[in-house]
C-alpha cells in the first residue's frame, strides 16, 4: 500500500506550517524569529519551518532545565519509569504518523520507519523504564565498623546533539537512559530531520514536567555550539563525525565535563568460505547480511560498507550477492513495498556520488549500481541513488571512509589470519559481521576484530540490553544498555564509620 | 594537495567577510563524515599529528594524521554543493555545504 503524501487528500498525517522550539513545555518563538525551510528528501521541496535558534535560545531552554532540575532529580525511579513507559504508550498509539513524519523528513522507506525505528524506539523507553527501577547502588563493609555507600546521582542538566540518519531513534537512545537518571535534557535535532522530533514532542511533551525536556532547533555552528560549549551543562552527548567530535571534546575540556561520543566507522563484513556449503537458509541469511549495506539507504554508522569474501567462494559468492542486491526495491518511500528510499539530503547525494567517483578513479570495478537514480510521479527531484557494489582493495578511499550510501566495497581474503588483518585495517571500530558455519572459528574471529559490536551469522539488529559503542575513533561510551546509566550519573560515595571510639591517629 | 572551485572560492571569501580568517579540518566517520569542516581560524585546536594540506583561498586546510595516510595518494579539490549540512561548518546555515572530489595521484 502507498501512503498519501503529508498534507495532501487523504493524508494521515498534516505538519504545520511552522514549528517552535519545545522549552519549558511549550512551543515557543526563536528569540530573533528567524526560521528555516525544512526539505522532504522524498521530493526535494520544503514542507514546514524550523526555528533557527541561536545562542539566547539555548540560554533559555537551560533556565528552563535547570528551573526543573532539583524536582526531576528527586522523584522516585518508580515514577521516572512510569513517565518513560507512557511517552512509550503514546508512541505505539501513535506509531503509525511518526512513522509517516520519519520518513517524510528523512526520506527512509516507511516499511522500515513503521517496522524498526518506532518499535525499537517505543521498546528503548521501556528497557530504560525497567532499568532504572531495577537499578541500586551498592555498600562495600571495608571492616567492621566502616561501611561505603555508593548512591546514583543524576548529573543534573545535559546536552545532547542528535543525527539525521535516525532522527527519533537516536533521539531516543539518548533521551531515554538521560531522563530514566533524571535529569533534564536540552536536546539539538539535526537541522537535516528537525521535524518528527517536534511532531514527537507535541504528542509526548506533556507526560515530562515543564523543563525537564527542551528541544532547540537549528545550525551547529549557531546553536549547538552554544550548547556544547556552555559551562551550564554537566556533559554532552554526541553522533556524527570525528571533526565536530574533537570539537565537541574541545568544548567540553574548557568545562571539564564528560562526553560520550559516537563517530561512526567503516564496518567489515565477513564471508568465511564455509557459508556457500549448502544451499540452505543460511546461505539466504548471509545473502541478506550482504544487501543489508543498502539498509536506510546505507547511512547507518554501522553500515556493512566492507564485504570481506573468502577466495574460495569470491566468484560464486559475489554473483550470488550481485542478483540479490538487483532485487531490492527502490521507489517512493511511502510504499510499504519499498526497500530504499531516499538520502537524508542534497550535500549528501552529491558526497555518495563524489565517492562514486574517486572509486572509479581509484579502479575499482562497478558490479552494480553507481549512478544517481531519478523516479518519476513527483519524485525527480528527491535524492535517489542505485544500490552500489564495488570491486577493489582495502587500500582504496572507497574502503576507508564512511560513505554514508547505498555503497559496498568488496575485496577478497586468502585465510582467517588475513580476514582479520583487513578488517583491522581502519581508523574506526564500531561494528563488524561474521558469517561462518563454525563457530569456533566465529568467536575466534568476534573476538579479533577490534569492533565494539561484531554480529555474528546476523547484521543489522539494534534490540536494547545489548551494547552499542565504538573502538579506535568511532567514539567514547555504549549505548542502548543499561550500562549508558553510568554515563548520566554521579556517584556519590557516603564512607560512614560505626566506630565509637576515637580514629585515634592525630 | 589541496585546490579549491571557483564556487568555493567565492564562498570562503564571503565568509571571511562575515567571520574573519578561517581554517577547514577535513573530516571522517558517521553523518557528516568525510566533509571539510569550516570554522573561524583557531576554533578547533590542532592536534600535533594534524597535517597541513596547503591553503585554500589564503585559508589553511589540514587533515587528521592518521586520516592523511590514507587519503595521500590523492589529490582533493574543495568544492561547494547546495545541501544542508549538519556540524559546526560555517557556511551550512546559508544552504550550501562545501564537499570535497578527489583525483588519484598513484593508484595504490
Amino acid at each position: 500500500m502507498k501512503y498519501a503524501r503529508p498534507n495532501t487528500t487523504g493524508a494521515k498525517l498534516n505538519f504545520e506550517a511552522r514549528y517552535g522550539n519545545f522549552i519549558g513545555g511549550e512551543f515557543v518563538a526563536p528569540a530573533k524569529g528567524q526560521y528555516f525551510e525544512n526539505l522532504s528528501p522524498v521530493t526535494g521541496r520544503p514542507f514546514t519551518e524550523i526555528p533557527r535558534s541561536t545562542a539566547e535560545d539555548v540560554e533559555k531552554a537551560l533556565d528552563a532545565a535547570h528551573g526543573a532540575r532539583r524536582a526531576w532529580g528527586k522523584t522516585s525511579a518508580a515514577h521516572r519509569a512510569n513517565v518513560l513507559a507512557k511517552i512509550a504508550d503514546v508512541m505505539e498509539q501513535n506509531l503509525e504518523t511518526l512513522a509517516l513524519a520519519e520518513t517524510w523528513d528523512n526520506g527512509k522507506p516507511i516499511r522500515e520507519s513503521l517496522a524498526a525505528d518506532l518499535p525499537l524506539a517505543i521498546d528503548h523507553f521501556r528497557y530504560f523504564a525497567g532499568c532504572i527501577r531495577a537499578e541500586e547502588g551498592s555498600l562495600a563493609e571495608l571492616d567492621e565498623h566502616t561501611v561505603a555507600y555508593h548512591l546514583k546521582e543524576p548529573l543534573g542538566v545535559v546536552g545532547q546533539i542528535i543525527p539525521w540518519n535516525f532522527p527519533l531513534l537516536m533521539a531516543t537512545w539518548k533521551l531515554a537512559p538521560a531522563l530514566a537518571a533524571g535529569n533534564c535534557v536540552v536536546l539539538k535535532p539535526a537541522e537535516q530531520t528537525p521535524a518528527s522530533i517536534l511532531l514527537w514532542a507535541k504528542l509526548v511533551g506533556h507526560l515530562l514536567p515543564p523543563g525537564v525536556l527542551n528541544i532547540v532547533n537549528g545550525f551547529g555552528i549557531e546553536a549547538g555550539k552554544p550548547l556544547a560549549q556552555s559551562p551550564r551543562i554537566r556533559k554532552v552527548a554526541f553522533t556524527g563525525e570525528t571533526t565536530t567530535g574533537r570539537l565537541i571534546m574541545q568544548y567540553a575540556s574548557e568545562n571539564l565535563i564528560p562526553v560520550t561520543l559516537e563517530l561512526g566507522g567503516k564496518s567489515p563484513n565477513i564471508f568465511f568460505g564455509d557459508v556457500l556449503d549448502k544451499d540452505d537458509d543460511f546461505r539466504q541469511k548471509a545473502l541478506e547480511g550482504f544487501a543489508m549495506f543498502a539498509l536506510n539507504q546505507g547511512e547507518v554508522c554501522t553500515c556493512p560498507s566492507r564485504a570481506l569474501v573468502d577466495d574460495k567462494i569470491y566468484g560464486q559468492f559475489l554473483e550470488l550477492a550481485v542478483a540479490r542486491t538487483k532485487k531490492i526495491v527502490q521507489g517512493d518511500p511511502l510504499d510499504t513495498e519499498t526497500m530504499i528510499g531516499a538520502q537524508a539530503s542534497n550535500d549528501q547525494l552529491e558526497k555518495i556520488l563524489s565517492y562514486i567517483d574517486i572509486g572509479k578513479k581509484e579502479g575499482a570495478k562497478i558490479r552494480t549500481g553507481g549512478e544517481r537514480v531519478r523516479l518519476g510521479g513527483g519524485l525527480e527531484d528527491g535524492y535517489y541513488v542505485a544500490p552500489t557494489i564495488f570491486e577493489g582493495n582495502n587500500r582504496m578511499r572507497i574502503f576507508q571512509e564512511e560513505i554514508f550510501g547505498p555503497v559496498v566495497a568488496v575485496t577478497g581474503f586468502d585465510g582467517y589470519d588475513r580476514a582479520i588483518e583487513i578488517a583491522n585495517d581502519t581508523l574506526y571500530g564500531l561494528g563488524a559481521g561474521v558469517w561462518t558455519r563454525d563457530t569456533t572459528q566465529a568467536f575466534r574471529a568476534g573476538r579479533a576484530i577490534q569492533a565494539g559490536r561484531v554480529w555474528t551469522n546476523c547484521y543489522h539488529l539494534y534490540p536494547a540490553h545489548a551494547a552499542f559503542g565504538g573502538y579506535k575513533q568511532s567514539g567514547i561510551g555504549r549505548e542502548t544498555h543499561k550500562m549508558m546509566l553510568d554515563h548520566y550519573q554521579q556517584t556519590k560515595n557516603l564512607l560512614v564509620s560505626y566506630d565509637p571510639k576515637p580514629m585515634g591517629f592525630f | 594537495m589541496i585546490a579549491a572551485t571557483e564556487a568555493a572560492l567565492a564562498k570562503i571569501a564571503d565568509l571571511v567577510a562575515r567571520f574573519g580568517p578561517l581554517m577547514f579540518h577535513q573530516s571522517g566517520g558517521c553523518c557528516d563524515g568525510s566533509a571539510p569542516m569550516c570554522y573561524p581560524r583557531g576554533e578547533l585546536k590542532l592536534g600535533a599529528r594534524d597535517v597541513h594540506l596547503g591553503d585554500v583561498g589564503g585559508q589553511p586546510f589540514y587533515i587528521g594524521g592518521d586520516q592523511w595516510e590514507r587519503w595521500k595518494h590523492t589529490q582533493l579539490t574543495l568544492d561547494l554543493v547546495v545541501g544542508r549540512g549538519a556540524g559546526f561548518s560555517l557556511e551550512a546555515p546559508d544552504g550550501v555545504r562545501f564537499l570535497i572530489r578527489s583525483d588519484v595521484c598513484a593508484v595504490p
